[in-house]
């Protein structure tokens, strides 16, 4: 049976998660043209954290591009991820000014620390640590983004002393 | 030392509210936007030529040129490049947080001279700040009626969107970014047929220019070309926004004229290099120029001819500086693996060639070079670049390929001995880099 766009979107998501409706409600601002995909991946990551095969599958019916198409997009980018986030996220720069300043170091200490490689999330889902390129803030190298707060000017050790306490913030709730 | 201001004067002046509407009305504002509503396209035209403008984005393409090469076709598009990722490049970033509507009324310019009335801003995906702040400028311009139906009274209808890219270097690629406006994947077109003036976003012409060359218009219509080209030193009009990073002093964002010597860059204005170690080279416009050195260039003047003549180019206006501390080897590595990762894939000498100067990069940091290494570098980056010259000569879709080649050939040509001790030593002599208080 085939389902209309329309029909599509206006039916609740068969998982009934009805983050599926905030997603909907980008679509129908911007009138299902297909080259919002982009903006749209923004917002199904935004509402789910990052973006599973089945958001990706619904955005697609939703714009009626091909499956492979969007993943194609979506892979492209950067910003968009495909597995769940950790609690925490701590991305430090590993751009050239941030490299020349010692960004090597952090990567490695925090590494060490908690025992996660970069681009991954600790075993227990506390920790995401990513490594980005030039986050053109280079005036305060070495940058390190912490739970979406920038950092700068700092050395391996007080990085360390600031991820703790991220953690330890979220014990004490 | 001081020098005067432009681009940077509200927000040095007006620090608190300098990305405000009220601010911007009170210091002149959106009166050359609404002065060019009745100029000819001809005369904007002629005007921003005769300015000696040249597009700040890296190619350093004289803008007037560029909107006289729009061709006839209508509907014309405007797409302002703010997709800032050339490593150590953050000036467009203030340049949109602290006046966004200085590069909104360049916009309103730009488009009333190339007949456009769709503008679109794309910001590159990690500048969620400086989106929101342009945003909320551009909500506020809708407000006064400076965008949309009948602009400032007139019969010109002008939108804008802005846009929030995805996170990829090779959309500021101007053709790169069109397809990446389109929802597309970010990947260069081939040019030709794909010059944006004749067949550019959703294949009609199409005028990209980047974020700080759109900030200049409204000085140069009020400020007029004569006052305007004085700021600047010969064919460098006006002035330029740097940025300044890694062993310096002060590092930051500065505003200057052309002309000025790197010594003045980077001893005065950048206050030296910390802990009085000596200055070992620097990148002179972002990680596709090739490296400067303080024996052949510290007294070169800033200008784009000098920096052309010396081999290299003023790109993006970021300037990292090193130290003696500072690894060559590792130093290209760390450029190489930048353009490795963000090589688009299409063509082979890029995607191959980027992916093995990494490799061998890396194994002579590690030291185990081998002697063969040193000349199989060049060959592999004579692959993307043929002959090694400057500019480059490409064989690939765009010139990101061809980047990879600068830390190549700049280790290769003036620290070749510094690269081969890696090599017969089997180690690198800088164990570890010194990190600067
Ligand atoms: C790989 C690559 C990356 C680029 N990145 C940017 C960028 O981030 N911002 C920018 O304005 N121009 C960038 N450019 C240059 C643009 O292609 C284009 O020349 C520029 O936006 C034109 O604007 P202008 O004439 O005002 O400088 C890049 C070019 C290449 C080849
Ligand atoms: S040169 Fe590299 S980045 Fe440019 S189009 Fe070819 S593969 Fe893509
Ligand atoms: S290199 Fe890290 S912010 Fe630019």
């Amino acid at each position: 049976m085939t389902t209309t766009r329309d029909e599509a979107a206006g039916e609740l998501h068969p998982s009934g998660d009805d983050r599926f409706a905030l997603v909907d409600k980008h679509l129908k601002r911007v009138r299902y043209e297909q080259d919002q995909l982009i903006e749209t991946l923004h917002v199904a990551q935004d509402v789910f954290g990052y973006l599973s095969d089945d958001v990706l599958i619904y955005v697609a019916r939703a714009l009626m591009l091909p499956p492979s198409m969007v993943y194609g997009v979506a892979t492209f980018y950067q910003l968009f991820t495909f597995e769940a986030p950790g609690d925490h996220a701590c991305t430090v720069c590993t751009g050239t000014a941030c490299y020349v300043k010692g960004a090597d170091d952090i990567v490695q200490s925090v590494r060490e620390a908690h025992d996660v490689a970069a681009g991954a999330t600790s075993e227990d889902g506390r920790l995401t640590l990513k490594t980005a390129r030039c986050l053109g803030s280079c005036g305060l190298a070495p940058v390190v983004v912490l739970d979406g707060t920038v950092h700068g000017h700092l050395d391996a050790a007080e990085v360390l002393a600031l991820v703790q306490q991220a953690l330890e913030e979220e014990e004490a709730d | 030392m001081s020098y005067p201001k432009v681009l940077t004067k509200r927000m040095e002046d007006h620090p608190a509210d300098s990305h405000t509407i009220e601010r911007y009305a009170a210091t002149g504002g959106y009166a050359q936007a609404k002065a060019a509503l009745d100029m000819t396209r001809d005369e904007l035209v002629d005007i921003v030529k005769a300015s000696g403008l040249l597009g700040r984005g890296g190619a350093a393409f004289s803008t007037g040129l560029k909107w006289s090469f729009l061709a006839p076709a209508r509907p014309a598009y405007l797409v302002v490049n703010g997709d800032e990722s050339e490593p150590g490049t953050f000036k467009d970033r203030q340049l949109l947080e602290r006046d966004p509507h200085q590069m909104l009324e360049g916009v309103i310019i730009t488009a009333i001279a190339n007949e456009v009335h769709h503008a679109f801003v794309y910001i590159r995906g990690e500048y969620p700040k400086p989106a929101r702040r342009l945003q909320r400028a551009v909500d506020e311009a809708y407000a006064e009626g400076y965008f949309g139906k009948g602009i400032f009274g007139s019969d010109y209808d002008l939108d804008v969107t802005v846009h929030l890219g995805g996170g990829a270097y090779i959309c500021g690629e101007e053709t790169a970014l069109i397809n990446s406006l389109e929802g597309q994947r970010g990947e260069p077109r081939l040019k030709p047929p794909y010059f944006p003036a004749a067949k550019g976003l959703y294949m009609m012409p199409t005028i990209v220019n980047n974020v700080e060359t759109m900030a200049n218009l409204p000085h140069i219509l009020d400020m007029g070309v004569e006052a305007y080209k004085a700021l600047g030193h010969g064919d460098d009009t006006g002035t330029f926004l740097t940025s300044l990073s890694g062993h310096v002093n002060n590092p930051g964002n500065y505003e200057l004229p052309h002309g000025i010597t790197w010594r003045e860059l980077i001893y005065e204005v950048g206050g030296g290099i910390p802990g009085d170690r000596e200055l070992k080279m620097w990148i002179p416009g972002g990680a596709s120029a090739p490296w400067f050195n303080p024996e052949d260039h510290l007294d070169l003047p800033i200008t784009k001819g000098d920096t052309g003549q010396a081999g290299s180019m003023l790109g993006s206006g970021a300037v990292v500086v090193m130290n003696d501390t500072t690894c060559v080897v590792k130093a290209a590595e760390r450029v190489v693996r930048f353009f490795s990762h963000e090589s688009c894939g299409q063509c082979t000498p890029c995607r191959e060639g980027t992916t093995w100067l990494e490799m061998i990069l890396r194994r002579i940091e590690a030291g185990q070079g081998r002697p063969i290494d040193a000349d199989l570098l060049l060959d592999v980056s004579d692959n993307i670049s043929v002959g090694l010259a400057w500019p480059p000569r490409q064989t690939t879709i765009c010139p990101l390929g061809p980047s990879a080649v600068s830390p190549i050939t700049s280790i290769m040509r003036h620290f070749k001995d510094e690269v081969m001790a890696h090599i017969t030593e089997g180690a690198c002599p800088f164990a570890k880099t010194e990190v600067p208080a």
